[in-house]
Formats: C-alpha cells, structure tokens, sequence
C-alpha cells in the first residue's frame, strides 16, 4: 500500500458516503410526495379533525421537511428505523429475519451465479468466434432480452407444472429438511442465476476479450506463449479491475430482480415487505427498505471500485 | 557463410473494412546470412513491420501469408501452424518492440518477464535464468543490474525498458533477433546509449538481425547491408555504404535528401530584430494540477520563459519530451492559462484565457497540431472544416466562402476536387495540409506550429517545410516552431530557443547552436542526433558528465 | 514524388448483415403494429367475444382467447402500441436529457461537470424497479407518469454513457483547435461533439429502450404499470397468468411479444453496420 492508492481509496470511500446522502435525501422527498396525509390514514375517516392534528403534532409531521429528514437520518445513524404505521411494530423487528431470508437467497444466488459466469465468460473469450462462443452469446442475450418474471414463469412452467419437481411457492418457513430447503430455494436461485450470470458473462468475455488484444500479449505470443498461458498469466491479471467490475454490476441486478422473483414466488424476503408495504403505504417501512436497497448497491459498486484500484498494477511500488 | 534467412516471393495479403483483399507485400526474397544485419528501411506502409514479424510465422490480424516461403533454419514459417510456430518463437528467433512500454506486462515484475522464455520452453533452471538475465542486464548497460528485475515495467524510464527488452530476447540465445523501430519512440539523447548497448551485445554473440526502421542516419550505424521498402515490393538492396553513398534508385535518393535538409536561409536577423516585436513572451509561468500555497501549481511545465519573435521572423524551440514546449504553445494560444508572466501581441497585453480574449486577438494567433488525425473533425468534409474560421472570423458569404476555400486548397497545394472529401479519405501529408489551411484561414499573423511534421514520413514532412516557407514569403507569416528534431527546426528558423526542464536554456541563431561555448545542454543535443555515416556511433566522443546531467535516462 | 498514400479501404459501406437486417425488419414490424393496432385488430379490443376462456389457438382466435374470453390477437396487437409506444416516449425523454447534460458536462467541466456527475450517481444507486415501485405507488399510475417516471429511472445511465464518449472527444485536438478559435458552448457541443458521438449513442438508445421495455414489463407485471382495462405486454401475462398450468396461448404470445421485440434489438445492436457503430467510436 502506498500514498496513492490510500488517497484513491479514501476518496472512493467519501464520494460514496456524499453519494449515500443525496440518495436518502431522495428517498425521503419521494416517499413525502406520496398522496394521503398519514395521520388521517391511521385514523381513518371517522377520525375527528383534533386527533388527527394531534396525532399529526405528535408524529413532527407539522414541521418543515428538512427538520424530520434530519431526524429520520438521526435515526438511522442511531439504528433506530422508526415504526411500522401499518401494525405499530418496530421496523427493525419487521426487517431483521425478512432481510436475512433475502441474504440467503442472493447469497445463494451468488455463490452459484459468479463461478458459472466467470467461466463461462472466460472460456467464450479464449474460443473466441468458435461455436462454443456463439452459442454462448445466442443464450445470453436471449436472456438479458427476457424480463425476469417471464424466466420466472418459465421456470414455473417446467420445472413445477410440467416436471412436478419443485414447489411453485417459497414458504421458507416450512423447510424441515435438506431436502426441502433445497426445493424451497431452487426455483428463486435458478431465476436469478440465469439474469445474474447472463450479464456477467457478457461484460467478463468483453473485459478478457480487451486484454488479449493488447501489445504485451501479442508480445507474450511472440516469446512462444501458449494460448493458455496468455489468457491466465497474461490477460486475466489486467482484465482483473474490469472483471469485479462486471461482477459487482451484475449482482446490482440482484437487488432489481428480487422484487420480482419474491413477489412472484410469495418468498419471505425484504423486496416481498416492501412490496407489502407499498401497497398499504407504510412509509417508514419503504423508506428504510429503499435505503438497504440503495446502500447495498453502493456498497458492491464501492467494493468493486476499491479492488480495481488496489489490483491496479500501476499503482504499486 | 551459410544463410540463416531465405525469404522468397513473399507475398502477404490484408483484408479491409469493406472486405476487400488487398496484396501489402509482393514478391519480397531475400537473404540474411550468419551474423549479419539487414535493415529494412522504409516508410509507414511500406511494409517493412509485416515481412519483419512473418519471419516469426505471423501475421498481424487481418493479414495473412498468402505465398512464398519464409525460411528460418529448417523451418518454413510461412507454412508452419500456430502451435509449431509457438515452439520456435523465442528461442530461434526473438523480437524488440517498437514500443517497450506497451509490450511489457504492467501486472508482473520485469525478471517474470524476461525469463518467461526460459519458462515457456524450459530451457534452463529459473535459478540459472535469473543469473544469466543479470548479466544481460550489465552487457545493456542497464543501471542496477541486480536489482532492476524486481522493479514493474511502470518504474523504469523508456530507454532502460528499451534495453530490458533486449534482454528479454536475447534470454533465450535466439539465432536471430528483429529490432522493429526500437529506438522510434526515444529522445535522441536517450537513443544513443540505447543503440550502442544493442550494438555491443549484438557484435558480442554474433547473433544475425534484422532492423526495421524509417531512420537512414540509424540504420546506418546498425546494419550491414540495407533493404530499401516502399509500398510492399523492394526498391533497392545493397550493402550499407553502397546505398548511403551510392544509392540506385531515386527513392533512396529522395529518402537521403530528406535526412540533412539545408538550413534555413531567412530574412537576415540584426536589422529585423530592431523592429518592434509582433510577439513578446516575459517571464511566463504555466503547469497543471491544483494550486499550491504560493499560486504556482503542482506541476510547473514552464518556469521563467522569455520570447521575442519580430514580425516575419521563425522562432524555433526545441527540446526533448517533457521539457514543456507544447505547454508553452498551449499558454501563447490561452488553451492553458498562464499562471504569471505577459503576453503581448504587437504591444498588447493578451488575456491568460483564450475566452476573455477579443475575437479579433483569437484570429491573429493560430494554432497547428502534431497529429492530423486527431486536429480534423473526421464527420466534417474538408470544405465544412475549412468555411467554419472564414464564417466566424470574417463572417464571409456562402459564395466567398466556397471561393476562398478553392483558395486556400490551392495555397496548400491540395486539388480542389479534395474539399467533399472527409478526413479520413485524405492521407497523412493531405491531412497535415488541411490542418494548416484551417489555421490559414483565419489570416493570422502567427502561427504556432507544434510537431506539426513529427508524425510523417521523412520526404513528406520535407515538402511541408517546403511549403509552410514558401507561404511564409507570400503573406508575411510568423511561425513559432516546435519541435524535438534539430534539423527540422534548423531548415525554417530564423532563431532557436532551447528548452530544458521547462526552461529556457539558450536561444541562438540555427548556425550557431550546439558550437564551442553555447549552452552545454544544447551541445549534447546538437551531438546526439544521429549523421548519415557509418562512423558516427562509434567514433562520437560524449561528456559522460554531461549525459549524467541531462540525459533522460 | 510523393511516397504519401491513403490508407484502403476506409470507405465501408452501410450494408447490414443478415442477422442484423432480420432484426431490423422484427422491430420496424412491431414499430408500424404499435401504429396502426386499431386497424389491424380483427375484434374490438375490450369485448368478450367468446365463452370459451383461455381457448387454444383457432382460425377465429388465432391466438386463442384471454381469462375473459377476448380476442389475445387484438388485445397482442394494441398491447403493442403501450408497450412500443410508452418505452420510445420514455427511452427519447431519457436520451436526450442524458446526452445533452453528458456533452454539456464533458465541456464545461469544473463544479458543473462535479454537481451534475454526483447527482447522476445517486440518482444510479437507487435500483431502478425500487425508484418505479414507489413512485408509481406514490403518484398512481397512468400513462404520464410512467413515461416520466422511465425516463428519469434511465436518464444516469445515458448520461454517464455520453458523457464519458464527450469527455474523450473533447479531448480531441480538433476540439482544442475550435476553443482556441474561441467558438462557445453550443457550437462545440452541436458540431464538434455530437457528430462524432452519434454510433455509440444510438446504440446506447437501443439497449435502453430494451431495459425500460422490460421494466415497463416488470412493473406491469407487478400490476403498477399500464391499468386496466387496457394492457400493455406486461400486464397480458399477468392477467392471464391462470393459464400458464393449461399451456394457454394467451399466456405464451404475450411473453412471445417481448422476447422477439427485445431480443431483435439487443441483436440490431450487435449487428449493426460498421459504418453506422464506428461513427466517431
């Protein structure tokens, strides 16, 4: 580690923090200009102008906007999320196992999705022009052109209706075996891996693809080197900062395709409460939900910046 | 002796854009024997890169070896398939790339790469590898032998990477080595310790070679004998003195011409000099980056410059890349603010930025630049590019405009029919022309000029300088020159400034510079650039105090 | 004697490939279904025309009948014109927003450029289905604020996308050449940047109009896009998602749609004629 690269790093690290701040400022003026004033919701109609004004008095909503962000944002910092207007519990409580559930599954997802992609991108790019290749490039723009819902139904489709080997729905709660985890998280993981990888595989083959035409690899090429040994010693260290690049985007995908994939299989996860929570207008619960959501993406894009620098050759001594 | 090499009827084939096939090398046989060094000398698209690398059985993407035979020992590379050819490469015959910088793999240290031949072929223990890579290390000449292979290719300078290379070739104790423009991308004072390092290995092992290069006065000090290239096909071949002093064909005649031009035979300068200057630099400060507490920034690339240039006169400024020279362009045009200092144009003051300068004081300072690729708007024709000035400037009519386009096209020689075409229809020179038209355009009285001829082949380049002094007698132009090649500079210039580190070291007539009592910088300069005769390389005597002092090592 | 020669073979054509003038001739298809729907669609869009529902394929039905008993071809077909018509709109408003601030950005540079960049960046880090989601929630949905809430979902990424080509242009010396000559803002913008920026650009344009073609889907889909009782492709499926365990084909052809039309121009775009791709690339 030098000063240069703790310079970048800490640079990185501050953007994403001012980053994050114009982002919870936007969720927040978002969810404001939501329709209904809360406390008449609460209350419903037969409520008395006086309770909702007191209600509206002790919740700050009469204050300006700019006081109850600065609060919220305190709140967060503090871990305090607030409670749900819908059933009055804490947010954090409503959160905590839903968000876990979502974890296993995009962990799930990713353990299977970047070794495949990975692969696959990189053996397309050695082969490249070969039928290997374009077979590749046929299936995963096939997919990349498909909505998630419509991989989902087929999903569905053949592996619940017609092969009868898998539960249409996630209950994650009813697994009591191996067995039936695995029957649980089967359908959601294979949807996702195929958005997931698909795109991975593109970006991972155009980053490798980069590389090997590069000078120092046709000069490794002149030195005797086999193909092998220019796509592993040579190209892949370089397309490295690319390569989790691609990885980091494409599990941003992740967080779009499992508001999809939890609503469709009923799968108890964090995308399924937010979608909940639209519905019944919860504020406080979208407006946390949003923020992980947009926090974790900063975080892989942060990640995936931090070790393309630090795997920048150049910036060593 | 016995040959090494038999190329014959080499014919190699490229397919364009459009998929047309098209025949870049014709019916080339040679031969190279034992020991020797050919030279390939020719111009961009002469072909001498191409049959250079199928000696090594490859062709670049899109080309193909389409007939002939390329003998190497008892391998025909012409007919050999990729994995075969894999075996012979490094360790029969080996490569130095034009460019060090790019072919060395920023991601590992450079011994991993030097020695990857040995590890490719396993030629020898990595042990034994390592030790015989040091020695190569002190036989280049190289600083730190012991040490430098630990370094990444980023934090070495371009003439040791050069140097490295060398030794990444000769690791494998190949029988043939091919230079493909090793030294193109150096600093002449650079170059120098670079071509005797070669030179000394190569007579050392006796290891035949072959030299690709468009620089005769190089060559010249390298080869043995000379092939003589142009479009494919081979003009003139003969042995080294043969076709330096006795060339045969009037294409190698024009090549040697364009080498030495004369100097520049200028209005006389003492009484010119009285006039009141068109331009005048004073203590002019520029660089990049933020600012520093002082209001200097970080990176100064120009400290404490003076200028004078009279109306009708050429100013030249030279110096080695990194001096600051086009920084010091950059600021004149108020592309770059300077940071103090004054500029004034005939008397006055000019404003750091250019978009606080009158439109009027923009029209009289234009600026032309090095890469004719880059300088044109490749989705404009050359009519758009040439109106837009005459519009702006002197809000012509359509008419006029088109009338003084056909003007100005014959002004830079081009034919008129040229204007519909787009840049990248034009070619190298045409495209050089275009660029100065458009400055033309503007009738400006100064026109600064930054490497304008750098990027092209030595006989056109020559007839540029031709023209830009023959539109210097008709309209009275001012030209600020820069450049890093002496001659060039010395064939138009009235006066030479001489820049190092951002300063200016000397100015002084073309006749003058580099003689007994100028600035030692400028005497090394003057030394270094490489003469049309065999000798020279080894007979030049130079201050080994003075090299540790300037040279970019 | 000149030894100067142009380079052959510069002068390439605009000649699609196969691949890519099938494509092309898919997406011209569904762009000229989208405008004439009404004319083309042989029953009355909303009516129940049959009793039979999810019925299979026919010569009267050719592509069946929906959970209702309506006509899925008439229904396909002005699906079409939601689908094609509200992502174009949208994938328009997000390109010209996002190119025009790009190029402005790459010229300007300095705090303009920082401001402009920082805030594209947060707005890019709100995952795209979850900005839809609440917005739509929040404004309800009707066909304006779709096409706005679409537009502006995709107007950082275009932006990045211009601005990082722009940054590279203006670089360029020709540009260098034009600010010395002291040309403003409008001019380098209209004639030395965008000219030069326009393959890549217009590639970009497809890929978007491929995302919010799918996101309009999803939102559909979710039912927070097109409402009843019209229905863009999205919503087709989720009405008639019933039938998917029948194998109906109101299910399967509105599915069809999206896929042909997406794929079609992902492979538009990589098959697109070296002239149009390059062009300033």
């Amino acid at each position: 580690m030098n000063r240069q690269i703790i310079e970048l790093v800490s640079w990185r690290l501050a953007s994403a923090v001012v980053t994050l701040l114009i982002v919870s400022f936007t969720i927040f003026l978002a969810t404001m200009m939501l329709p209904g004033d809360v406390a008449q919701i609460l209350l419903g109609q037969a409520a008395t102008p006086e309770a909702v004004a007191g209600l509206r008095k002790a919740m700050h909503l009469d204050e300006p906007a700019i006081f109850q962000f600065l609060k919220w944002l305190g709140g967060l910092a503090s871990g305090d999320l607030g409670r749900s207007y819908a059933n009055n519990m804490p947010i954090a409580a409503l959160i905590g196992g839903r968000l876990a559930n979502s974890l296993k599954l995009a962990a799930a997802t990713t353990a299977i999705a970047v070794p495949l992609a990975l692969t696959l991108g990189i053996t397309s790019a050695i082969n490249r022009n070969s039928l290997y290749d374009r077979i590749i490039s046929g299936l995963t723009i096939a997919v990349i052109s498909v909505p998630e819902f419509l991989l989902a139904t087929l999903a569905v489709l053949v592996f619940a209706v017609y092969l009868r080997w898998l539960p249409a729905l996630s209950l994650a709660n009813e697994t009591k075996t191996f067995a039936d985890l695995l029957r649980v998280y089967a359908l959601p993981v294979i949807t996702l891996t195929f958005g997931v990888s698909a795109q991975m595989i593109r970006m991972t083959r155009a980053a490798v693809i980069e590389t090997l035409n590069t000078p120092y690899v046709e000069m490794a090429m002149l030195k005797g080197a086999s193909r092998r040994r220019k796509v592993l010693w040579h190209a892949l260290p370089n397309a490295l900062g690319p390569i989790v690049n691609a990885i980091a985007l494409s599990l941003s995908y992740l967080l779009g395709g499992v508001i999809i994939v939890e609503t469709i299989f009923s799968y108890p996860g964090i995308a399924k409460l937010m979608v909940d929570a639209v519905s019944t207008r919860d504020l406080p619960l979208i407006q946390s939900c949003a923020m992980i959501f947009c926090v974790g993406y900063l975080v892989l894009v942060t990640i995936a910046d931090i070790i393309a620098i630090v795997s920048n050759p150049r910036l060593r001594t | 002796m016995a040959n090494i090499v038999e190329v014959r009827n080499l014919k190699v084939e490229a397919v364009t854009d459009a998929g047309r096939v098209v025949t870049i090398i014709d019916d080339v046989s040679f031969d190279i024997a034992d020991g020797e060094i050919v030279a390939l000398i020719g111009e961009s698209g002469s072909g001498k890169t191409t049959i250079a690398l199928t000696l090594m059985g490859y062709a670049r993407p899109g080309c193909r070896i389409s007939g002939g035979s390329v003998k190497l020992g008892a391998h025909d590379m012409a007919g050999l398939g990729e994995s075969e050819c894999a075996r012979v490469r490094g360790i029969e015959v080996a490569y130095i790339p034009q460019s060090a910088a790019a072919a060395f793999n920023p991601a590992h240290t450079i011994m991993d790469q030097v020695i990857e031949v040995v590890r490719i072929h396993r030629l020898m223990p990595l042990r034994d590898a390592r030790a015989k890579a040091i020695e190569l290390f002190k036989a280049l000449a190289l600083p730190h032998p012991e040490t430098i292979g630990e370094r990444y290719p980023h934090q070495v300078s371009g003439g040791q990477l050069q140097r490295l290379a060398a030794a990444m070739a000769l690791i494998g104790d190949p029988k043939l080595i091919i230079f493909d423009e090793p030294t193109t991308a150096l600093d002449v004072t650079t170059q120098i310790e670079v071509l005797r390092a070669f030179k000394s290995v190569m007579q050392g092992k006796k290891i035949a070679g072959v030299y690709v290069s468009h620089d005769l006065a190089v060559v010249a000090q390298m080869a043995d004998r000379i092939i003589v290239l142009k479009g494919g096909t081979i003009q003139e071949a003969g042995a080294t003195e043969q076709i330096i002093k006795r060339p045969g064909h009037p294409y190698t005649q024009a090549l040697i011409n364009a080498v030495e031009p004369a100097l520049f035979a200028g209005v006389n300068a003492k009484e010119e000099a009285a006039k009141p200057p068109l331009m005048e630099v004073s203590n002019l400060y520029a660089g990049y980056g933020g600012f520093l507490d002082k209001g200097l920034p970080r990176l100064l690339a120009v400290k404490h410059v003076d200028l004078r240039v009279p109306a009708g006169h050429n100013l030249g400024i030279i110096g080695e890349s990194g001096c600051g020279k086009s920084t010091l362009a950059r600021a004149i045009a108020g592309l770059l603010p300077a940071v103090t200092g004054n500029i004034l144009l005939e008397g006055k003051a000019l404003a750091p930025y250019a978009r606080h300068r009158s439109r009027e004081q923009l029209r009289q300072i234009q600026i032309v630049f090095q890469s004719a690729d880059t300088a044109l708007n490749p989705s404009k024709s050359v009519s758009e590019i040439l109106e837009r000035p005459l519009l702006f400037y002197h809000g012509m009519t359509r008419r006029d405009r088109a009338k003084r386009v056909g003007e100005l096209l014959d002004m830079v020689k081009l034919p008129r029919g040229l204007g519909n075409r787009r840049p990248s229809e034009l070619s190298g020179g045409q495209k050089q022309r275009v660029n100065f038209a458009r400055a033309l355009a503007a009738d400006p009285k100064l026109i600064l000029c930054d490497e304008i001829t750098s990027a092209l082949d030595t006989v056109v380049a020559a007839a540029v300088i031709d023209l830009l002094k023959e539109l210097q007698r008709e309209l009275g132009l001012s030209y600020i020159f820069i450049s890093h090649d002496l001659s060039t500079v010395r064939a138009i210039c009235n006066d030479v400034a001489v820049m190092y580190a951002g300063e200016k070291v000397e100015q002084t007539s073309p006749d003058k510079i580099g003689q007994a009592g100028g600035h030692p910088y400028s005497r090394l300069l003057f030394d270094s650039v490489p003469k049309l005769d065999q000798g020279w390389l080894d007979s030049l005597k130079q201050d080994e105090a003075l090299i540790e002092a300037y040279a970019v090592r | 004697m000149t030894t100067d020669t142009v380079s052959p073979g510069r002068r390439v054509s605009y000649r699609f490939n196969k691949i890519g003038l099938m494509s092309l001739c898919i997406i011209l298809a569904w762009a000229l279904v989208a405008f004439l729907a009404p004319l083309l669609a042989p029953y009355p869009v909303g009516k129940i025309v049959n009793f039979e529902f999810y019925a299979p394929m026919s010569a009267k039905f050719w592509m069946g009948t929906d959970y209702l008993g309506r006509d899925m071809l008439s229904r396909v077909l002005m699906g079409a014109r939601y689908t094609v018509g509200i992502s174009l709109v949208a994938v328009a408003l997000a390109c010209f927003m996002g190119v025009a601030l790009g190029m402005m950005a790459a010229v300007l540079g300095g705090w303009i450029d920082t401001v402009l960049s920082r805030l594209m960046d947060a707005l890019i880090s709100i995952p795209s289905k979850l900005f839809g989601l609440v917005v739509v929630a929040g404004l309800g949905s009707s066909i304006p604020v779709l096409i706005l809430t679409l537009a502006v979902i995709y107007t950082p990424g275009s932006y990045r996308f211009a601005r990082a080509l722009a940054v590279n242009i203006n670089a360029m010396d020709y540009v260098v050449v034009a600010r010395a000559r002291g040309e403003g803002l409008g001019y380098l913008v209209r004639s030395e940047i965008l000219p030069n920026i326009t393959g890549p650009v217009l590639a970009d344009f497809g890929l978007r109009f491929v995302f919010i073609v799918l996101l309009l889907s999803g939102l559909s889909f979710l039912g927070l896009g097109v409402q009843p009782p019209f229905a863009d492709w999205g919503a087709l499926v989720r009405e008639n998602l019933g039938g998917l365990s029948l194998g109906a084909p109101a299910v399967v052809f509105p599915s069809l749609a999206i896929a042909t039309l997406t794929i079609s121009v992902n492979l538009l775009i990589d098959n697109l004629p070296r002239k149009i791709r390059d062009q300033g690339a």
